[in-house]
């Protein structure tokens, strides 16, 4: 009875698998291959291409980071799809395939030995900053190139093949401690973060240090973890009760729009002071977008910036997908193909057959030489794997439409 | 003591919201003895319709809820009908693993219908001032929570100790076989339980999504764990114990951050649980059980 | 031989064959890096379920906390490998001692917790369980270490900065976790994974065990016959707390760096799925489901979005199934076919198998 039961079992769970494992497989292909046709117009030289390469994607898609990886995804498909319709990479047909890691560094080692069988020859990835480290180590095993979007903890490029897009949290809270101190914005300042994210903390530490020797006053530096991070009364009061001018918020989007809701009910009126993380704001808080009036945050990407590369992404990134307006993470993932696309052009590199070791080696030396025009800045690479780009102060800027809504924008400072 | 005041005022309002999901909880525990892992996630789902009828329908905010609490209903007497009635009689590690598989199943079937981003919910009681008692300012979702859980807290206890439905929950919970040999319904009962624990997660919803206005397929499994908590915290079972457990609960996480660390709140939050239990191990409102051979 | 040594030992041979089989495809280059990458893990898991079936299935206490004990030993052992990365420069004689130190701390642990936490039972134990497993994950996320010429610097709550910035590294840090060296080889699980299935199966195998199984059976009778029901019930406790701290050793050297973000509830959840899944006290059970259900997420990839909702759906299924009368009857009246009947192993199972 007990074999049968296992049997059964079995047989059960691959019947129900079957469909599933059909339909969804056909469904996937044809978002891809519409999107790409959407992309392409009608002069894609599709039969031109001498070969295929297959570039990997890993990040959260399901879990609660998922709208970080969702939003890498997005970006790389547009524009992995741009691309390949406009010709490709020396005539190669990029091919990228995004698997899931559930912000888990165990399933974004799996992730990645999953690509490895999908033939992958580079990696973007991955989207959080401690898979990313997870996946390093394996990366540099192996010598394959890869490039994180948004992986931001230094660490993510310890090793010599290992580059990012975004900046490093450190880094971040350095230059925003010195913009807040030398642009005299405020003197006493008040941080909330998340004291079980990797980001919060990373930027935090450093930001705290970095105060002191700028002679910013830190009067109140209040955490909240990710298992409470919806009710932000007390910190809010803490940060009322301190006196603080600026409260510094070294967080995502999420919490901090709830934390902008209670902070004007609690009726604390300080100015805010954010990293890349806040990109996202002005759509999550609704209705309330009011509230994001003065909010600066220290930011290369604003979906609402008026110049052309931004707005020509920011479209192309909505008609894609259904009209979202892309975060800081897509425009990262959009960059990161760009900046594979700017370096294989660097390199040379015209066979797509090329080993995954000796394409991160021809990257690797030509990531230092190239410079991409990317939504993200203009990005140049030193070889610890670190870009340099100019982190752009932005101010949302609320303005009252005549029906009496609110819309946010974007003003650089 | 103005701001300790305060600190506890924003307590009670954040516990009312525990209290709220707790009384669901403690429902369906009551009756069915089963920890229905997958409450949190009906709160979820009501939090979503009530958005999507909000936003997409034009319909007033009052008959928004009202979809809310009918879905949720709806899907709680589903889910007991599909994934839980078929495990009555088995071992009940059995049915906590169901649960968690439904709670599973709706977070990613919210997932693949309204993505991963959360959405920014339009409060129910958007247009209403806060109301200000001696500086302290209270808002009105804190008012409503409070209201509608003192509110419900009562008609359960009504509705329970006084109707023939309510008096043939207490013979289940007691005794499910001698219930049954009494000629009451058990399924039913069980049922209606679950109808009336779902419903109680509609209202939750729209309170939870009002005061902390976002909404995502994972809004729902954190307060459901913290409601958990609240309901053991309580006497699970105990209507009354639901009410005081989750009050006592966002009191507690809130002074706890206030005067300790908010780093380690939730560490504070789970030792006092300990404590409660070690020291009266069926929670506050709790029955003392003696076991029979 | 008795019954339940060839029933154990038909067990052990299962996890030694699979692993052999797979390790040499492995190698072979036939399994592709997939799969391969997935034994490790799989490896560990096994350890983690058959310890907690030790805590549900045989001494039937539902534990929701069994992450903090692996968080316990994962640290614990990961912080012995860093300090001493450059003093043990073998990396196996390294981790051998990590998890025996690993392993020793999360057995105090499983002690200290368990003295308060047994006075309870039933859901409250549980919830008890849920609560310290919380609390572990939320110390280790406050916990900063680092190390340079001068010593070990320990700082709670706040970032440490060492005396001497010229060597300082980090060793523990926060929410960032740890990095610990990445010494845990497939043989080395395999080999931990034996000897832990090995001393489970004699525990409970022996007086210990039958005590448990006596109290988990019915408490107040064990005690009336004169069982010590603390003592075993914190024996088989203490055990399995000890177990769950050696994968956790094993854990978190096998990944670059591990966060304490991972030992959340839900990750005891998981362990627990495989436990209920495999049946409560087979450890065979224990061993088949965690293959089948951490390979069947991996083996959905292609899925994408769809193949956490399938898993959803095959673990209500496979539950009803398991345990719902009328598959239950449905399955006995095909047990019941000729074809079925000559599969039918020749000695049924025994002991704790089922209740």
């Amino acid at each position: 009875m007990k074999v049968s039961k296992k049997i059964l079992a079995l047989s059960l769970a691959a019947c129900m698998t079957v469909p599933f494992l059909a339909g969804c497989n056909s469904s996937s292909s044809n978002e891809g291959t519409s999107e790409g046709a959407d992309g392409a117009g009608a002069s894609a030289a599709s039969g031109d291409f001498t070969g295929t390469l297959v570039i990997g994607g890993i990040g959260p898609v399901t879990g609660g980071a998922a709208v970080y990886g969702n939003a890498v995804k997005n970006g790389i498909q547009l524009a992995v799809d741009e691309i390949n319709a406009a010709g490709g990479v020396n005539g190669i047909k990029l091919e990228f395939n995004f698997q899931d890691d559930e912000h888990n560094e165990e399933k974004a080692v799996n992730a990645y030995n999953t690509l490895k069988d999908k033939d992958m020859k580079l990696l973007i990835g991955t989207v959080t900053s401690n898979p990313c480290i997870a996946v390093a180590a394996e990366t540099a095993k192996d010598n394959m190139f890869q490039l994180t979007p948004s992986g931001s903890a230094v660490d993510c490029v310890a090793n010599d093949n290992a580059f990012r897009i975004c900046f490093n949290d450190p880094n971040q809270g350095i230059a925003s401690a010195q913009y807040i101190a030398q642009n005299n914005v405020a003197s006493k300042v008040a941080v909330i973060y998340d004291s079980s994210d990797v980001y919060s903390t990373g930027i935090y530490e450093k930001f705290v240090a970095e105060a002191s020797v700028q002679n910013l006053e830190v009067v109140a530096a209040e955490a909240f973890t990710s298992d409470s991070k919806t009710d932000f009364s007390v910190q809010i009061q803490k940060v009322q009760e301190s006196g603080a001018d600026l409260l510094f918020l070294p967080i995502y989007y999420q919490e901090a729009a709830l934390i902008l809701q209670q902070a004007d009910k609690a009726g604390l009126s300080v100015k805010y002071f954010g990293c890349d993380g806040l990109d996202g704001l002005i759509d999550q808080l609704g209705a309330d977008v009011g509230l994001a009036e003065g909010v600066m945050l220290l930011t290369p990407f604003a979906a609402d910036a008026k110049d052309d590369k931004t707005v020509a992404f920011t479209t192309a990134y909505k008609a894609a997908y259904n009209g979202e307006v892309p975060i800081q993470f897509a425009a990262d993932g959009y960059d990161a193909v760009y900046a594979v696309k700017a370096a294989m052009e660097k390199a040379g590199i015209t066979d797509a057959s090329i080993s995954a070791s000796d394409l991160c080696d021809a990257l690797k030396a030509a990531m230092t030489e190239i410079t991409v025009e990317g939504v993200t800045g203009n990005i140049t690479w030193t070889a610890d794997g670190e870009p340099t780009k100019d982190p752009k102060a932005m101010e949302i800027v609320i303005t009252e439409n005549e029906d009496g809504t609110k819309t946010g924008t974007y003003a650089a400072l | 003591m103005m701001s300790f005041i305060s600190y506890l005022v924003n307590g009670i309002s954040l516990g009312s919201i525990y209290a709220l999901i707790a009384l669901g909880y403690t429902m369906v525990y009551g009756i069915a003895k089963m920890l229905n892992f997958a409450h949190g996630d009906i709160i979820m789902v009501g939090g979503f319709t009530i958005f999507t009828a909000m936003s997409t329908a034009w319909c007033p905010v009052w008959m928004s809820v009202i979809i809310g609490i009918v879905v949720c209903t709806v899907l709680g007497v589903l889910v007991e009908k599909v994934a839980y009635k078929p495990l009555r009689s088995a071992p009940p590690l059995a049915v906590l693993i169901t649960a968690i598989g439904v709670s599973y199943l709706l977070q990613n079937v919210a997932l693949l219908i309204f993505g991963s981003a959360s959405q920014s919910f339009t409060s129910i009681v958007k247009n209403i001032a806060p109301v200000t008692i001696g500086g302290v300012t209270i808002s009105m979702e804190t008012v409503i929570s409070i209201v509608v859980s003192v509110i419900i807290m009562i008609c359960l206890t009504l509705f329970i100790n006084k109707t023939k439905a309510g008096k043939a929950m207490l013979a289940v919970s007691e005794d499910k076989g001698a219930a049954q040999l009494m000629g009451i319904n058990v399924n039913a009962t069980i049922s209606l339980t679950f109808a009336i624990g779902s419903a109680l997660a509609g209202v939750a919803s729209a309170l939870l999504c009002s005061s902390y206005p976002q909404i995502s397929p994972y809004t729902g499994s954190m307060p459901g764990i913290k409601a958990f908590v609240a309901a053991v915290f309580g006497g699970i079972g105990s209507i009354p114990g639901a009410m005081i457990g989750g009050i006592l609960l966002g009191v507690i996480e809130n002074l706890s951050k206030a005067y300790i660390s908010s780093q380690l709140s939730d560490a504070i939050v789970f030792l006092v649980l300990i404590v409660v239990l070690i020291v009266k191990p069926t929670g506050i409102m709790g029955k003392k059980i003696n076991e029979k051979v | 031989m008795k019954k339940t040594t060839v029933n154990n030992l038909i067990t052990c041979g299962i996890v030694l064959v699979f692993f052999i089989v797979c390790g040499v495809l492995s190698s072979a280059g036939i399994l592709g890096s997939k799969l391969s990458g997935l034994l490790i893990p799989i490896g560990i898991y096994i350890i983690l379920a058959v310890s907690l079936n030790l805590t549900v299935g045989v001494l039937g206490e539902l534990s929701l906390g069994h992450a903090g004990f692996m968080c316990v030993g994962a640290y614990v052992g990961g912080v012995f490998s860093i300090l001493t990365q450059d003093t043990i420069t073998v990396p196996l004689i390294r981790i051998i001692l990590a998890i025996v130190i690993g392993g020793i701390a999360a057995a105090i642990f499983g002690f200290l917790i368990g003295i308060p936490v047994l006075r309870l039972r039933g859901d409250y134990l549980a919830i008890v369980t849920l609560g310290f497993g919380e609390i572990i994950k939320s110390i280790a996320n406050n916990i900063y270490i680092v190390k340079d010429v001068n010593g070990v610097h320990f700082s709670f709550a706040s970032p440490v900065s060492g005396t001497d910035a010229a060597t300082v590294t980090d060793v523990f840090k926060g929410a960032q976790g740890i990095k610990a060296p990445q010494d845990t080889t497939l043989l080395l699980v395999v080999v931990v994974l034996m000897i832990c299935l090995v001393v489970i199966m004699n525990l409970v195998d022996s007086k210990t065990g039958r005590a448990c199984m006596a109290i988990r059976d019915n408490y107040i009778a064990a005690q009336s016959v004169g069982i010590n029901v603390t003592k075993y019930r914190l024996i088989a406790f203490v055990v399995s707390a000890a177990i769950a701290g050696v994968a956790g050793v094993l854990y978190s050297h096998s990944l670059a760096v591990l966060a304490p973000k991972k030992f959340d509830y839900n990750f005891s959840i998981l362990i627990l799925v495989f436990v209920v899944l495999g049946g409560l006290g087979s450890m065979r059970g224990s061993v088949i489901a965690t293959v089948i259900l951490y390979a069947l997420p991996e083996i959905f990839r292609e899925l994408g979005d769809y193949r956490m909702l399938i898993y959803a759906i095959v673990l209500i299924v496979m539950m009803l199934f398991n345990n719902a009368p009328y598959f239950v009857s449905l399955r006995e009246k095909i047990a019941a076919l000729p074809l079925f009947q000559k599969l039918k192993p020749k000695k049924k199972a025994v002991g704790g198998e089922s209740k």
